[in-house]
């Protein structure tokens, strides 16, 4: 899966979303730049707080105050769209992309569905907001988009109320809706972090199977570098607001470049020798309304020097391998790598 | 509770004192208190006349009207409710878009404009807003009637306003300042609801969606607020009803809560008796409705839901 080969269809430059806050601007996306092209699949991982989810929301439009996007653009290249920047799009164009184009699925499936509606409505209502279509047509289409995130008996299903599923099956309804018009782009954010390993595992299976099938790319966000990289093409790690190392799955993860990078890798579980302590990176998660100058990893990183009180730029050390550090880790085999990282 | 009442009405006073010429003789007083079941003591007078005419399905004659109590309370009760269920209506359908509206702007002009009017419906006593509507409205504007019930309809037996004009220009008014306290509170408790549900992650989905914003306040965000709001109605109902009293006075409204400030003052027992049984009847009856009413709104408490 390479950028290059395949038509564009998300350029997000330079992009900023602020919060303003009591305590000071809070700048959750602070120069993001990430592309995505046609059906692929992009793993964005990142520490709590990194602003993953904040990049979700500004690419849907979907900030509310105190938050705003004050810089950046995010163009879009759907199909029978004309090359547009989401950042200056009417609110009304925007809700005609919501749910047609891109579609978003959150982290708490208990709380994605309307507890008082029923889970025909809500599906059909999703249709029906970007055409016309007979009740009967929709309700059959959504139907249909049950079964095939697999709901047994979805016609029953469809006349029961959210509180009758149980967590898996209501993340699994949420994706059917979010998929029931063929979106070109799918945001999932953190969508299987609330259920258990096994319901985790086979709705990732689902989600990437359908996304394959249909050719929708997808964004899926979430802390778990390892569960990335069975599942996507690409990979974007964030940290404190900015991407600082992306490229192809198999490239970082095999060989990180960015130190926090390394240090997620190195935290995974099964990455750790038996018997020892879980290895951690060092350090907190900075507060994002008092960012170090400079790098803002600067704190915990092993590898600071004066240079990194600069901010670094995103520099290539591979092909479609870009880090930002001024001092990345030179390519070296995984075993040896972890032998580096402070215990 | 009727125990409490009948003590409280037996130390009030006689009622033979009122009832009667200061100048009647002796004979004329003890016949009308046998007649009452008065010349007995209180303990008698409760259970022997009081329980046994119950017993019968009688609540007792009313000392001064001289016909049964329960009969009085019903002649006057639809005006009651007609006033009641006017308020309420006036209270969801002004009190509910005006709170969302000031959920959904809190920090404009409007919203602050919406709350500090909800402040003074809550501050300013029934009695004077409702002098101050007569006086506006009826004597220096002369656009609309400043007491009494107007034309009205017979159905079913009963009298009603709002269905003439004449009886809904009369309606207007006392309606209006029986709902300013609960038009108030529908403001309070519309607006916290949508300032709650509006961060809600099913909002969020449902604008992720691609809905547009009616569909999500009016369908997504208004059924997940009605549920508390038909509660505190529902209680409020009754209340209206039990405490349309003020009103009715001002506005010379020949309901149940005028008949009931006559009776304690000339120690109308069987009425005032009747009264409170009736409102106790009421209370129940409409918690009965708002349990109905709540299961259809939410499917959560609905028997045999899960599957
Ligand atoms: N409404 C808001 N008001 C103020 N600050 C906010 C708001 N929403 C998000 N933020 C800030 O933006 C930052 C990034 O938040 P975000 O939710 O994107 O993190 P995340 O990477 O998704 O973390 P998690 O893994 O916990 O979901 C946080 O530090 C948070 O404090
Ligand atoms: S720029 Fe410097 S501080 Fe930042 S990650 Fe690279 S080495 Fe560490
Ligand atoms: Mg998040």
């Amino acid at each position: 899966m390479n950028t290059s080969t395949r038509s564009l269809l998300l350029e997000i430059n330079s992009l900023q979303t602020w919060f303003d806050t009591r305590a000071g601007t809070v700048k959750a996306v602070d120069g993001v730049d990430l592309t995505l092209a046609r059906g692929e699949i992009l793993g964005l991982v990142g520490e709590s707080g990194s602003g993953k989810s904040v990049m979700g929301y500004s690419i849907m439009r979907l900030i509310d105050l105190p938050g705003r996007i004050v810089g950046g653009s995010i163009k879009f290249y759907g199909e029978g769209t004309q090359n547009e920047d989401l950042v200056n799009a009417t609110s009304d164009r925007m809700r005609r992309l919501r749910g047609s184009h891109i579609a978003m699925i959150f982290q708490d499936p208990m709380m994605s569905l309307n507890p008082v509606l029923r889970i025909d409505t809500q599906m059909i209502e999703a249709i029906q907001a970007h055409a016309k279509v007979s009740n009967k047509v929709a309700r059959d289409r959504a139907r249909d988009m049950l079964g095939k995130v697999g709901i047994p008996s979805p016609e029953e299903r469809l006349q029961a109320y959210p509180h009758q599923f149980s967590g898996g099956m209501r993340q699994r309804v949420a994706i059917a809706t979010a998929m029931l018009n063929k979106p070109e782009l799918i945001i999932a954010d953190e969508p299987t972090t609330a259920l258990d390993v096994t319901v985790q595992a086979q709705i990732l299976y689902e989600v990437r199977k359908l996304c394959r099938e249909s050719g929708t790319a997808l964004i899926w966000i979430t802390h778990d570098i390892a569960l990335i990289s069975g599942l996507a093409d690409r990979i974007a790690v964030m940290y404190a607001g900015r991407v600082v190392e992306t490229g192809l799955v198999r490239d970082v993860i095999a060989a990180p470049r960015h130190p926090y990078t390394a240090g997620l890798m190195g935290s995974v579980p099964s990455n750790n020798p038996r018997g020892k302590p879980l290895r951690q990176i060092p350090g907190m998660t900075p507060s994002l309304s008092n960012l170090p100058k400079g790098c803002a990893f600067a704190p915990r990183c092993e590898r600071a020097t004066v240079t990194c009180q600069q901010v670094p730029q995103e520099s290539p050390v591979g092909a479609e391998h870009k880090v930002r550090c001024f001092h990345p880790i030179e390519s070296i085999p995984a075993q040896s790598r972890h032998d580096r990282i402070k215990v | 509770m009727v125990v409490v009442v009948f003590i409280s009405m037996y130390a009030l006073g006689d009622p033979t004192e009122v009832l009667i010429a200061p100048d009647a003789s002796q004979e004329v007083r003890d016949k009308l208190k046998q007649e009452l079941c008065l010349d007995r003591p209180l303990h008698e007078q409760f259970f022997y006349c009081f329980v046994g005419n119950v017993l019968h399905g009688n609540l007792g004659i009313s000392f001064v009207h001289d016909v049964s109590a329960t009969q009085l309370i019903f002649d006057r009760l639809p005006a009651t409710l007609e006033l009641a269920i006017c308020a309420l209506l006036l209270a969801i359908f002004i009190g509910i878009p005006l709170g969302m509206l000031a959920g959904l702007k809190p920090q404009s002009p409007i919203g602050k404009g919406i709350m500090t009017g909800s402040v003074l419906g809550f501050s300013l006593p029934t009695f004077w807003v409702g002098l101050m509507l007569i006086l506006l409205f009826a004597v220096t504007l002369k656009w609309l009637p400043a007491g009494g019930r107007g034309e009205t309809v017979q159905i079913l037996g009963m009298q009603f306003s709002f269905l003439t004009r004449d009886g809904l220009i009369h309606l207007l008014l006392p309606a209006v300042n029986l709902a300013l306290f609960k038009i108030a509170l529908v403001i309070r408790l519309s607006r916290a609801g949508t300032m709650e549900v509006v961060h809600q992650d099913y909002i969020k989905f449902a604008r992720a969606k691609g809905l547009s914003t009616p569909r999500i306040v009016f369908l997504h965000m208004l059924k997940n607020i009605l549920i508390p709001i038909i509660t505190v109605l529902g209680i409020e109902f009754g209340s209206l009803i039990a405490f349309s009293v003020v009103t009715e006075t001002v506005f010379r409204w020949p309901g149940i809560g005028s008949l009931l400030i006559q009776s304690i003052a000339k120690l109308d027992r069987p009425v005032v008796v009747a009264y409170l049984l009736l409102v106790v009847f009421m209370f129940i009856l409409i918690n009965l409705v708002v349990d109905v009413v709540y299961s259809i709104l939410d499917p959560r408490v609905r028997l045999g839901g899960r599957s």
